[in-house]
């Protein structure tokens, strides 16, 4: 379209891709883009930025059909490597969350707890083509007598395997301090007394949602890199709160919006759905996520263009705050102090620590890259927008 | 689940009492001995590793030493397997020699076994699993 505005529609670039001329960049190089030659221009020459992410990911799981069995069972208990999954579903369908832990764990009874082994387990051990036990108990039917199979299951061999995590990719997380006199064992990692470090959970201008605040290209039915297969956004995830506060920029300084996710288990790779265990506080799955944003305009130029000085966070007490449930902000910080390695405090240097992988991320956002440019993926138009507000 | 490698040295007039079965029968540890010089009344020498519940081990431990046993924790080396370390970089919390360091602005972390003195930190917080602490065969 002529005019001095550059404007595109999804199905433009998606012809541009089809012909083999699409330029893609990832949000990295979008940063230095946007720096140089200003959003017009930016939008003018890039048509796809590619994000990522890879993170543990607690709101994560996989429904699975495991086939009937003769005689048949309608499965009441099932256990996977005897890690519970959920089957208060159809007869063999089951659902195996990531932070369940095996029915045998002695948990926190010894503290802090090591959580050797749980559903992100069993989900990263399907994924790599290993066999896991299967045991399912049930009361017994007419139309399904069978009240106990045991059986050892591939992924390959499943009738159905989906991962569905219910909220993943959080738009910004806190950055996390402990001010008590005790260590402390998070989900947001170890934290010393006294504010011995912080630990921070995003990978800033490379992630998703911090790239498309408001929402204006990453909806339901958006399709994107997941645990190394392809899968799609199928809405907002559990606590979206798009209406946390935000900065100037646009960009939220709190925990805000959230995805939910959907893929195809058995397309997956366990480099990027690999499970994990958070010393004293449970057992998790790390989900690789890497989203395209189609610079369809100037303003999404800008938005894509954010870099870690323009991104901030909330620091947060873990030793009293936040497990009183009066986590109140006691500070601002930028994702480039968070990512020096120290941030000043009251006037105190303190250590800072990621838990998100930023090496990881960089390599999704490249390999959705890569994707894009030879033509095997193609960006899918949003059926639903996620609820926010306007941009300003 | 609690393991170490440690080394014992008895002083020659307990050498001939059954102390390692002791450490089974009183605080319900498991042993597997790895090297043993041990003379009827003369000074013994003993490798083993000790596994057991945490409070359990360190019990077994007071009472060794109650017995008047020197007892030593045998060099061990850490190891990360590259495979599983996703380069989150939550080691680096409690990594104080900075064995384990993040390169920046690569933001990989990197593991330099010269510095690291063994104090097996990194072991339960990695959440991947990836730093596991290897015996050291030439040791002994
Ligand atoms: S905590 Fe584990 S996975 Fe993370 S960087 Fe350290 S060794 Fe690697
Ligand atoms: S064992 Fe201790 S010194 Fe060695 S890498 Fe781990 S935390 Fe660092």
């Amino acid at each position: 379209m002529p005019g001095k505005k550059a404007h595109k529609t999804i199905q433009e670039i998606n012809r541009k891709i089809k012909e083999g001329k699409v330029v893609v960049v990832t949000a990295d190089e979008m940063t230095e883009i946007v720096k140089r030659k200003g959003p017009e221009r930016a939008a003018r020459e890039v048509d796809v930025v590619t994000t990522g992410t890879f993170s543990p990911m607690c709101s994560s799981g996989a429904f699975i059909n495991f086939g009937h069995a003769k005689p048949a069972i309608k499965a009441a208990k099932v256990w996977l490597n005897e890690v519970p999954a959920y089957a208060g579903l159809g007869a063999v369908d089951i659902y195996i969350g990531a932070t369940e832990p095996r029915e045998d764990d002695p948990l926190n009874r010894v503290h802090p707890g090591q959580f050797p082994y749980g559903g992100g387990h069993v989900i990263e051990d399907l994924v790599a083509g290993k066999r896991v036990e299967l045991r399912a108990t049930a009361y017994g039917t007419d139309c399904y007598p069978n009240k106990g199979i045991k059986k050892k299951v591939k992924l390959e061999e499943l009738p159905y395997a989906m991962l569905l995590n219910p909220r993943n990719a959080y738009q910004n997380y806190n950055c996390a301090i402990n001010l008590s006199q005790n260590i402390i064992y998070t989900y947001m990692g170890v934290l010393k007394p006294q504010g011995g470090n912080v630990n921070y959970a995003t990978s800033g201008q490379l992630s998703p949602l911090l790239n498309d605040p408001y929402y204006l290209t990453i909806g339901m039915g958006t399709r994107i890199f997941l645990g190394g297969g392809k899968g799609h956004v199928i809405g907002p995830g559990t606590q979206h709160n798009p209406h946390a506060p935000r900065g100037k920029n646009g960009v939220p300084i709190q925990p805000a919006g959230t995805l939910m996710v959907m893929g195809d288990l058995k397309a997956m790779n366990p480099r990027w759905l690999a499970g994990v265990s958070m010393l004293g506080y449970g057992c998790s799955l790390a989900v690789g996520i890497g989203i395209p944003i189609p610079v369809l305009n100037p303003d999404i130029a800008r938005f894509t263009g954010v870099s870690d000085e323009e991104i901030f966070t909330q620091i947060i007490d873990y030793g009293s705050d936040y497990p009183k449930g009066q986590a109140r902000p006691l500070g601002k910080v930028s994702y480039a102090e968070l990512k020096s390695g120290s941030i000043r405090f009251n006037g105190q240097d303190i250590p800072s620590v990621p838990l998100s992988s930023y090496v990881r991320a960089l390599e999704i956002a490249n390999i959705l890259k890569e994707w894009i440019q030879s033509g095997e993926f193609l960006l899918s138009e949003a059926v639903e927008p996620l609820p926010g507000p306007k941009p300003k | 689940m609690y393991s170490k490698i440690i080394s014992l040295r008895f002083p020659k007039d307990i050498a001939d009492q059954p102390v390692v079965v002791n450490l089974v029968k009183k605080f319900d540890l498991t042993f597997n001995i790895l090297k043993a010089v041990i003379y009827p009344r003369k000074e013994g020498f003993l490798v083993m590793e000790l596994t057991g519940e945490r409070k359990d081990f360190q019990r077994g431990i007071r009472y060794l030493k109650s017995l008047g046993i020197k007892v030593e924790s045998v060099a061990q080396d850490i190891k990360r397997d590259e495979e599983r370390c996703f380069h989150c970089g939550a080691c680096t919390a409690v990594c104080i020699t900075g064995a384990l360091y993040i390169k920046r602005p690569e933001m990989e972390v990197v593991f330099n076994s010269d510095k690291c003195s063994a104090c097996e930190l990194c072991v339960a917080v990695c959440p991947a699993q990836a730093m596991s602490v290897k015996f050291n065969k030439a040791l002994i």
